[in-house]
């Protein structure tokens, strides 16, 4: 057997010094030498447990496999057939508790960096190969019409799939760009937008239509969808309702919602203002409120746009913050202070109503909850005032009344997701299907991706037994 | 790229752009309005639909330049495109048979009210528009105010046209002379919408405003535009824009209204000097 080797290549990183001043991508990505040193660490195992980790399956050995052989229009091809969108995949996977984890080395510290390996052929494909829509041979048109209702990963994925199969596709989306949360929401140092938009061409590539400023609820319902020519409608609209703290002063001019705050920076790019013509409000002293990947990716912006003192602000301790890892290691590397054990109990403001402060409660952590981390409690008597003129609510989301309101067919839970069959995607309403946020409530891209995969599959038998 | 087929000037800085878009023009609903972008550097500002032609597959809008976004719009000209128009947003205005509703319009929310008082009438209420603007060079569409109400009282600021005084004075002298007014609907400037508000309060009258907050999205994904309505809040974009005038905390809504006023200043010196 060989040697076992558990010195995971490093990922080479822009300085932090340098990329708080700048927007372009944090991690560089490995070269040729790294990802072969990489990729010779994986054992090839005969029932590889990585790809149980996967929540769409792709073939983790065999494409690291070529990826040793030198073969990489076959890794590529390996990856595609399970996943149309790597290069996004690799980057913000949480690779942690997904592939890797189940890696066999994942119990010694060191799982093969797959997302990595994965972002390196997505990138090299990027470098050698324009457009690859030719590579893929599609099936006869079949003359079927599909309506997918919202451009994020989950309508994309469907997307790209029905129209390998043939089907004649066009997506209604009601912003300005696609892309949804990969465009509006993670900042382009983690993601960059040159990745998501030749993603996005290559799904137009395939022959799929995109209709933008299409809100479907207001420009036009489900059932004329359905009436105008569309054997089936898919929606993929996201959970995209921002939720606030419900305290004292939540409107005070300063605090934001991360949605807001993050929609402004990237989707309008006021780090470019005033040439670009969208203001954003930077502040001396912000706080971020929450611990998950929007909060990570809120204070890091922040700190771009050039706040002096930018803080994270949790309720838990940091073994409980559900942002990935490696991103609370970026931010704290980036000067970003962490306040943990803390909860703002009210916004206070000046008489002009500008935010000022926060008051917030020191917390200690109970017995478990029902997410199965440890309930933060309420120290009595423990206020204390945090002086900041920024404050960004990073709690998450859900999802968006807004579909709801304009059909009454479809069923919904009391969270606000649509009801839609786990496997297929079926809705109880007939020729629609749900999947990606607005099903799952806030998830991850791949598993909007997945979810797109099996309502496709589920689309397709549909659109092939009735005529 | 939507195109737009007519530009007019109306009145000293106040424009009205027609733009071709069929379904809009199929869809719209009195009180609705749009979210445009003039390019990729461009904000996402709202207007109000003003109009809509059905046969011609177009809608207006009518604007007042007051910041950058509004000034370059003001520069576009027949022919021209512009990148983003998402609409219809907001929920219609609710047009039922109340009676007698006074519409009260200011400055450029004259051009975008009259689809308002049009529904209303055609309801077979009785309308009075009341419209009020500085002078006599800003009043516009005096005689598609008058078709679109049964009564029209102009009044401007200086006294130099109609009636001199405040629309809100004027709404005071009717109330006190005994009018019977059945419900209210005003667009224009915060203060005048909350003045309005605190005149028809003690009667009892339903007075409802349309909240121009500080929009991005216009779907509810933000948040920008929030406002606090009988304690509640809000997002003007998917709940509003129309509110219960009685309800609104005026306070909250003007701070809000200003949280960019140093950062409009630096982007019209940026682009316009
Ligand atoms: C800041 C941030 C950071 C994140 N980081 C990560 C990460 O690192 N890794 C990870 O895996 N996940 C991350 N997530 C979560 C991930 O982005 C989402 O789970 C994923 O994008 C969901 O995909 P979706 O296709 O269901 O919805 P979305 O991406 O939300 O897309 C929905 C689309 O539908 C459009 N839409 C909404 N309503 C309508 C309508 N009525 N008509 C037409 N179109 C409509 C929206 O404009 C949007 O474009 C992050 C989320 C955020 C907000
Ligand atoms: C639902 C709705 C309908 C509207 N309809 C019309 C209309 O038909 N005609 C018209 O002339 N104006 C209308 N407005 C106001 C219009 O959107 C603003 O005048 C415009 O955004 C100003 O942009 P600016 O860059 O020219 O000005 P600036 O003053 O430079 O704007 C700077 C910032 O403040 C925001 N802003 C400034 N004033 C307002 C305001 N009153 N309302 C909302 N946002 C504001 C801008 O979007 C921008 O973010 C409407 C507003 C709303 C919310
Ligand atoms: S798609 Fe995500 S989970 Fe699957 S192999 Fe790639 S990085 Fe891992
Ligand atoms: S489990 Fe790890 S070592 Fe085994 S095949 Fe998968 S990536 Fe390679
Ligand atoms: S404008 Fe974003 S929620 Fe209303």
């Amino acid at each position: 057997m060989e040697k076992i080797n558990l010195n995971r290549v490093p990922m080479p990183k822009q300085k932090p010094k340098t990329r708080i001043k700048n927007f372009d991508e944090v991690a560089l990505g490995y070269n040729s030498q790294q990802s072969k040193n990489e990729a010779d660490r994986c054992i090839q195992c005969p029932n590889p447990t990585c790809i149980e980790g996967c929540p769409v399956e792709i073939n983790i050995p065999g494409f690291i496999k070529a990826i040793k052989d030198d073969d990489m229009p076959e890794a590529l091809k390996i990856l595609k057939e399970k996943n149309s969108l790597p290069g996004i995949c690799g980057r913000v996977c949480p690779q942690e508790v997904q592939c890797e984890e189940k890696c066999v080395f994942s119990k010694k510290g060191a799982p093969i960096a797959i997302g990595r390996l994965e972002r390196y052929v997505a990138d090299w494909e990027q470098e050698h190969l324009k457009s690859s829509g030719q590579s893929f041979i599609k099936l006869k048109p079949t003359g079927k019409r599909v309506a997918v209702v919202g451009a994020g990963p989950a309508g994309l994925t469907v997307s790209a799939d029905l129209a390998k199969l043939g089907h004649q596709v066009t997506i209604f989306e009601a912003l300005h760009t696609p892309g949804g949360v990969l465009t509006y929401g993670i900042p382009n140092f983690r993601l960059p937008k040159n990745i998501v938009n030749s993603e996005i061409d290559y799904v137009k590539s395939l022959g799929v239509q995109i209709e933008l400023d299409s809100v479907v609820g207001k420009k036009m319902t489900i059932d004329e969808l359905l009436d105008n020519n569309f054997q089936a409608v898919f929606l993929g609209v996201g959970a995209g309702l921002p939720m606030f703290l419900n305290i004292p002063g939540e409107n005070l001019n300063g605090v934001y919602s991360a949605n807001e705050f993050l929609t402004r920076a990237n989707l309008m790019k006021a780090y470019k203002f005033p040439d670009y013509y969208t203001p954003i409000k930077i502040g001396k002293r912000i706080a971020v409120i929450g611990g998950g990947n929007v909060a990570m990716d809120s204070a890091r912006t922040a700190i771009r746009l050039g706040s002096d003192e930018v803080s994270i602000v949790y309720r838990r301790s940091e073994v409980e913050m559900p942002a990935r890892q490696e991103e609370i290691e970026n931010a704290k590397e980036e000067g970003i202070k962490f306040r943990f054990l803390t909860n703002p109990k009210k916004f206070l403001g000046d008489e002009k109503y500008w935010l000022k402060g926060m008051e917030c409660n020191k917390m200690k952590l109970g017995k478990p909850d029902k997410s199965g981390r440890r309930r933060p409690i309420t120290i009595s008597d423990s206020e204390f005032i945090m002086h900041v003129d920024i404050a960004v609510v990073a709690l998450g989301t859900t999802p968006n009344p807004l579909i709801a309101a304009s059909d009454k067919d479809l069923e919904f839970t009391k969270k606000g997701t649509i009801i839609a069959d786990e496997k297929t995607g079926k809705t109880t309403k007939p020729g629609v299907w749900a999947g990606g946020d607005i099903a799952s409530g806030s998830a991850t891209v791949i598993s909007a991706m997945g979810a797109g995969q099996r309502a496709a599959k589920s689309i397709h038998d549909y659109l092939m037994s009735s005529d | 790229m939507y195109k737009i087929i007519l530009k007019q000037k109306l009145a000293p800085k106040i424009h009205l752009l027609k733009i071709k878009e069929p379904i809009l023009a199929k869809k719209s609903q009195p009180g609705q309005f749009v979210v445009l972008k003039i390019d990729e550097e461009g904000e996402r500002i709202p207007l109000n639909i003003a109009d809509w032609d059905e046969n011609e597959g177009s809608i207006d809008v009518v604007f007042f330049e007051k910041g950058a976004t509004t000034l370059k719009l003001a520069l576009l000209n027949e022919g021209d495109s512009i990148v983003s128009l998402a609409g219809p947003l907001g929920l219609p205005t609710q047009i039922e048979k109340f009676g007698h509703v006074v519409c009260i319009a200011a400055g450029v929310a004259a051009g975008f009210i009259i689809p308002i008082a049009k529904a209303m009438k055609q309801k077979g209420n009785k309308v009075t528009s009341l419209i009020w603007q500085k002078n006599k060079k800003m009043v516009f569409w005096e005689n598609r105010l008058a078709g679109a109400s049964d009564r029209l009282i102009i009044a401007t600021e200086d006294g130099s046209y109609g009636q001199k005084g405040p629309a809100p004075m004027i709404l005071k002298k009717m109330l006190e002379n005994g009018d019977t007014i059945d419900r209210i609907n005003v667009m224009g400037p915060g203060p005048m919408l909350k003045a309005c508000s605190d005149i028809t309060s003690p009667y009892g009258i339903k007075t409802i405003v349309s909240l121009h907050s500080i929009m991005i999205d216009g779907i509810g994904m933000c948040g920008s535009c929030r406002v606090s309505v009988g304690g509640k809040t809000k997002f003007a974009c998917v709940d509003g824009p129309d509110f219960d005038g009685h309800q609104v905390d005026w306070k909250l809504f003007s701070a809000r209204n200003n949280i960019y006023k140093n950062e409009e200043k630096i982007a019209v010196e940026q682009h316009f000097s």
